[in-house]
């Protein structure tokens, strides 16, 4: 598999550089490994702080800045941060009025979240948590870590971002970041596998002609193999596969992801036959993204989320935002 | 035998050589059910703990211990940095200021450390997890409160090490492998190994 890159240790490094150059608005610590907003800590502000591995960009370190994320921590590629960078992040971001981390639901995640919060706590910062856990994909049971946080961590960030620019506390802004994720539910889908710089070849072995359903975003399998799929079928399955696990009684934002490796030009055609299923459906759509924002590597595919959002939501959704990969009303 | 900081010392540097010397081991355990990094993420921890101990050695067990949890805590990553890291934190802690402690004192921090895994990581004895080969460590270790260090410690890493073998039939359902389901039996757990590593080391440390 043939790379844009120096040597695999690096990526992580090399990546952070070159975003230090091309976004002068962001505090890029590169040694630490910790992107800041260079306006933290905003006077009277709840900050808000991600992270997670690497390979999902622009996830998280693309979110942050007014109206989203005030830091986010990158970990290795596919491997979660340490808490020294979250709670680095926290200390560097708090105000005075408490930090929120977003965390996705993976074991790695959770438990350095944990810790981060313990330690950042400890330095007497106030701390909550909230988890995504979005994935349908995944049986959420005593018998698996959970479902996975996905493309819910997009709509959380920015909702929550918003509220916290708007001056709610702690408290409001965890409440709406649990709301939000409560309300969101996505499923994916892979036309190949990606491949990781420290491997360097495709992490598992998809047939010509076979695409994988219920995949995740670090290149394991899905949930079922079938034979290759329309776009407008695979828009069927998708959305409906979301629609009864959401079961929306009101409009919904849509967020029609690429995985990395699908051209906006397919995406957009994607996006079509999903808004073609919801319409059949009877779900009003509010407001829809396209384009590659949770990825996975290199991967071909895509995932689609929906988020049951009210007023307040939806006021939240359409506030200024002004971040690397969104930015929209300033 | 007194166990002050040199012999926690000790304990951990063992423990470095051990995770060293089977790195590969784990690594290998790890491939089949999670994802074959498990052997070198310990290494760069524990070698980061033996390096920080040795630079600057703290006068208490709970200041070796704190230490050592610091350092796997930044160093790891993943699920087993934060694990191991609040294993030897909360043992640590338990011991306070004390510039010794006995084996009723050991096995009652070892067990707070113990909890302390089982609560961050959502996990009870059978979840084919680290907890299977600590958690009869620290029940044996309670047994034998009243023995020398070398007969109780030696209890503990027997009782460790015929927990991590038990993990085999057994499905696993905490952590990457439980995506596995049915899929993860037949396989022996490596956290449970590394586990019983570290109870390994702590009997060697008090053999001499």
């Amino acid at each position: 598999m043939r790379m844009l890159i120096n040597v695999p240790e690096t990526v992580v490094a090399d990546a952070l550089r070159g975003m230090a150059a091309a976004h002068p608005e962001l505090t890029v610590d590169v040694e630490n490994r910790v992107v800041l907003r260079r306006d933290a800590p905003v006077a009277g502000k709840v900050g808000l702080v991600s992270g997670g591995g690497s390979g999902h960009e622009p996830l998280h370190a693309g979110f942050v800045g007014h109206g989203m994320l005030s830091a986010a921590c990158p970990g290795e590629v596919f491997t979660s941060p340490v808490p020294d960078q979250m709670v680095r992040a926290a200390a560097a971001v708090d105000s005075g009025q408490g930090v929120l981390f977003v965390v996705k639901n993976y074991t790695g995640d959770v438990l350095n979240f944990d810790m981060a919060a313990e330690l950042a706590e400890e330095e007497g910062i106030r701390v909550d948590k909230v988890l995504v856990d979005d994935d349908v994909a995944v049986t959420d049971s005593l018998f698996t870590a959970g479902r996975r946080g996905t493309g819910a961590t997009l709509f959380v960030e920015k909702i929550a971002g918003a509220a916290a620019e708007e001056g709610a506390p702690l408290e409001r802004v965890a409440e709406v970041a649990r709301r939000v994720n409560g309300a969101t539910r996505s499923f994916g889908v892979a036309l190949s596998a990606c491949s990781t710089p420290a491997k360097g070849s495709p992490t598992f072995d998809l047939p010509p002609g076979e695409l994988e359903l219920g995949v995740g975003i670090h290149g394991e399998p899905g949930r079922e193999r079938r034979a290759m799929m329309t776009a407008r079928e695979i828009a069927d399955y998708a959305v409906d596969v979301v629609l009864e696990d959401l079961r929306p009684t009101g409009p919904v934002l849509a967020l029609v992801n690429g995985m990395g490796a699908t051209p906006l030009l397919e995406l957009y055609g994607f996006n079509a036959e999903v808004q073609r299923v919801l319409s059949e459906r009877g779900v009003p759509v509010a407001r829809t993204l396209v384009g590659n924002y949770v990825t996975s590597l290199d991967m071909a595919g895509c995932s689609v989320t929906l988020c049951q959002v009210d007023e307040e939501l939806l006021r939240w959704w359409d506030a200024p935002v002004e971040t690397a990969a969104l930015r929209w009303g300033r | 035998m007194t166990l002050d900081a040199e012999f926690f010392r000790r304990w951990m540097a063992g423990t470095a050589a051990a995770v060293e010397a089977d790195a590969d081991r784990l690594t290998e355990l790890d491939s089949p059910i999670g994802d074959a990094d498990h052997g070198s993420n310990l290494r760069r921890g524990f070698a980061a703990v033996a390096a920080a101990l040795e630079k600057e050695p703290p006068d208490t067990p709970g200041g070796v211990l704190a230490l050592a949890s610091r350092q796997l805590i930044s160093t790891v990553g993943g699920a087993s940095g934060p694990l191991y890291g609040m294993l030897l934190r909360r043992t640590g802690k338990t011991f306070g200021d004390a510039a010794q402690v006995s084996v009723a004192e050991f096995a009652q921090a070892l067990r707070v450390g113990a909890d302390a895994v089982a609560q961050l990581g959502g996990a009870a004895a059978g979840d084919k997890t680290m907890l299977d080969a600590l958690l009869p460590g620290v029940e044996a270790l309670d047994a034998a409160r009243g023995e020398e260090p070398r007969v109780a410690f030696a209890a503990a890493r027997d009782a460790a090490e015929s927990g991590a073998l038990a993990t085999v039939p057994l499905r696993a359902r905490k952590g990457r492998a439980s995506y596995l389901g049915e899929r993860s039996v037949g396989h022996q757990d490596p956290g449970a190994t590394s586990s019983a590593l570290l109870l390994r080391a702590l009997a060697e440390a008090a053999a001499g």
